[in-house]
């Protein structure tokens, strides 16, 4: 019977890892319906982009308040994964606070206090934000895009980690009341211990079993709940960064098959009628810009899965500040929702199977893409390097190349450019009258 | 600014033999708009003054095919591109400058990968290194006392990260030079970008240029300073529409260097 304990924890254990990677597996599998694109040059800048902007979370210091609380969060929860870590091979060998002897007492004592205080400021960060998304309603979550699952994805998620920060010192509160406890009660947990101390040892026990079954079996849930979450970010804003856009953000870049189409007409001597080279048709995009998901590219779709909802973007954007209904946050949000749609299908169907639905005008309207200023604003303000503009570009260029559905004043601009080498009706033969004019 | 101003040609600096140090590439908006026209020619007057060889290509400059490939037509923009290409590298241009931030910005990324390699400078950034080389000086000490405040384009800003040219030639003045509360990298765009300087905005409930303009105006500025004739165009019409015309001025930044000239 001794060994049930551990039976039970390996099992439930494996399950939720063995769910989780399904999961994650599910996500890859709809990142890559993207079209292919090539982001490993420039290695050594990836690594330390991913550094600075993931991992030191610079972006997010533009908004000091938020910035800090999130960064507590963020500190928290790495260092107090080093105590997960002891409580999963407790867990599984049955032993009980396996690393105390490792450490000895007094200095394991000083680590496990450390994580309480870490766990506190945890938990006050996140009474913060609960505050600011429900209370004192910040402008940037109350948005349209963040009604329904969005808006109670966040509460969610910051309840969770209010409920295991308490489970973990629950546990600990308890255990100082043990009787025979050597270790000296920890820094935290020490002020808590009164609360138990009326009750017997059995019960005492209880608690802090039920408190550490609690709180483990919390964050395997948990970690089940991050792939249909805004909190996936914890795991890809890693990747996402690295394989951010290291350009000037200035830079569209160009289509290589147009290039080759538009130097066949500049020259005279070009055969149209010449078959090919090798290779060729690898390059030949099935169609000019972006109507549905799998016509972006994989860049595009990791994005819209590491995309936290902050809303940094849409606060930031002109279009959206002056009441227009373009939102880059929506744009990402719209991408994955329709790509999950997509990979669902594909997952059933074997391939996709025309559905009647496209992410052009079935989750993105027209009106938004047209409203962009491509100011950028909501690349620069994106804490994990997200790019929506790149997105609203290559829908605008199929709107263009493949609809001929710009709108009237903007065909009316590109004849102009068209015939007379400028956006406005002015002939060629007079660009230097400015020379003269005073 | 009536005196005549020397704008040579590449055609005709190449039929003489010449070859400028730079091209100056005065682009649509500085050719054909009547405020930037005032633009193009304050900059010429500098680099006259500044005895910068330049010249210019006239009436074989044209489009870049910006507008063309932020509303998403690539075929127009490469068909510009290439055109534009063929030109500057028959005349074997190496360094070209501008006052527009768009034409900057795609001379200086977009071209590049279609055959069109030079030193692209923002006129800002020309200007800074005439004034630190010495060409250039202040003189008349016109703007003291008089309050100015940068409005950055986001082509030169946000999309090429350049924000401290045009405050470093600014910062010569000696004027108080008040920042808006988003600027830099968080600057608010204007709202011409993105070819939307060619088309009616979309429904909202206020117009981009007038919520920049009010952002403007809370630093009670004399002068709002601009590096680009669409910003500046729209923060002029922004200041009509706020009724403050006659007590704040829209200005590039090689204007009011200009006038601060002997
Ligand atoms: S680039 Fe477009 S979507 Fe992004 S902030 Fe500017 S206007 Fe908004
Ligand atoms: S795209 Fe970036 S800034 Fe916008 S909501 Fe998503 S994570 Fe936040």
């Amino acid at each position: 019977m001794q060994y049930v304990d551990n039976v039970v924890f390996v099992a439930v254990l494996a399950l939720a890892i063995f769910w989780f990677s399904k999961q994650v597996g599910r996500i890859r599998k709809n990142i890559n319906l993207g079209r292919d694109i090539d982001r490993t040059d420039r290695k050594s800048e990836r690594w330390s982009t991913m550094l600075r902007v993931a991992f030191g979370q610079s972006k997010m210091q533009a908004r000091p308040i938020p910035g800090i609380l999130h960064f507590i969060v963020y500190a928290g929860f790495i260092l107090i994964n080093i105590e997960v870590l002891e409580i999963l091979i407790d867990g599984i060998f049955g032993t009980h606070r396996v690393f105390a002897p490792v450490l000895g007492e007094s200095f394991y004592g000083v680590v496990i206090g450390f994580f309480e205080v870490l766990a506190v400021l945890v938990l006050l960060a996140c009474v913060i934000f609960l505050w600011r998304r429900n209370v004192s309603k910040v402008k940037r979550f109350q948005s349209a895009e963040m009604k329904g699952w969005a808006f109670r994805d966040g509460n969610n998620i910051l309840v969770i980690e209010i409920v295991l920060m308490t489970a973990l010192l629950t546990m600990n509160a308890a255990e100082a009341n043990f009787e025979g406890h050597g270790q000296a009660p920890f820094l935290v947990s020490a002020y808590l211990a009164p609360l138990f101390s009326g009750l017997d040892q059995s019960t005492l026990h209880f608690v802090e079993r039920f408190a550490w079954w609690f709180h483990i079996l919390g964050i395997l849930a948990f970690l089940n709940y991050l792939p249909v979450s805004k909190h996936f970010h914890i795991i890809l804003a890693f990747p996402n960064t690295w394989f951010s856009n290291l350009d000037a953000k200035g830079r569209f870049s160009n289509m290589a098959s147009v290039t080759k189409e538009v130097k066949m007409m500049m020259d005279p001597n070009a055969d149209p009628f010449a078959a090919p080279a090798e290779g060729d048709e690898a390059a030949e995009p099935g169609r000019f810009g972006a109507k549905d998901v799998t016509d972006l590219n994989w860049v595009n779709l990791m994005n819209a899965y590491s995309c936290t909802e902050c809303g940094r973007c849409t606060s930031e954007c002109p279009a959206n500040i002056t009441g227009k209904k373009l939102s880059p946050r929506k744009v990402m949000m719209d991408t994955r929702d329709r790509l999950e749609e997509v990979g669902a299908n594909v997952a059933k169907n074997g391939e996709f199977k025309e559905d009647g639905k496209s992410l052009l005008d079935d989750y993105i309207t027209r009106e938004e893409l047209w409203a962009c200023t491509s100011c950028n604003a909501c690349t620069q303000a994106c804490p994990v390097n997200i790019d929506p503009l790149s997105i609203i570009v290559q829908m605008r260029n199929y709107l263009v190349m493949e609809e001929s559905a710009a709108p009237q004043e903007l065909n009316l601009m590109m004849t102009n450019v068209e015939n007379n080498g400028a956006p406005w009706q002015f002939a060629q033969a007079d660009r230097l009258n400015w020379k003269d004019e005073a | 600014m009536s005196e005549a101003l020397k704008v040579p040609t590449m055609a005709e600096m190449m039929a003489s033999g010449q070859k400028p140090e730079v091209l100056f590439w005065v682009g649509c908006a500085g050719s054909f708009d009547d405020r930037a026209k005032k633009i193009t020619r304050a900059f010429v007057k500098l680099l006259n003054k500044a005895n910068v060889p330049f010249a210019v290509l006239g009436t074989e400059e044209s489009c870049t095919g910006d507008p063309a490939k932020r509303a998403g037509n690539e075929f127009l923009f490469q068909m510009q591109a290439l055109m534009n290409i063929e030109v500057l590298n028959a005349y074997e241009v190496q360094k070209i400058v501008t006052t527009c931030p768009h034409c900057f910005n795609t001379l200086k990324n977009e071209y590049p990968e279609l055959g069109g390699k030079y030193e692209v400078m923002h006129h800002t950034q020309f200007l800074k290194k005439l004034l630190d080389e010495g060409k250039l000086k202040v003189e008349g000490g016109v703007y003291k006392g008089k309050r100015i405040t940068f409005h950055d384009p986001c082509y030169l800003g946000r999309a090429n990260d350049e924000y401290e040219a045009p405050r470093e030639v600014l910062a010569q003045l000696e004027a108080d030079i008040s920042e808006m509360k988003s600027c830099k990298q968080r600057g608010l765009c204007c709202g011409a970008g993105g070819a939307q300087m060619f088309k009616e905005a979309e429904k909202g409930n206020k117009e981009v240029n007038i919520e920049r303009t009010e952002q403007a105006l809370e630093v009670q500025p004399d002068i709002v300073a601009t590096g680009c004739p669409f910003c500046n165009t729209m923060m002029t019409d922004g200041v009509k529409v706020k009724e403050q015309s006659t007590k704040v001025k829209v200005y590039d930044v090689a204007e009011l260097l200009a006038k601060a000239q002997a």
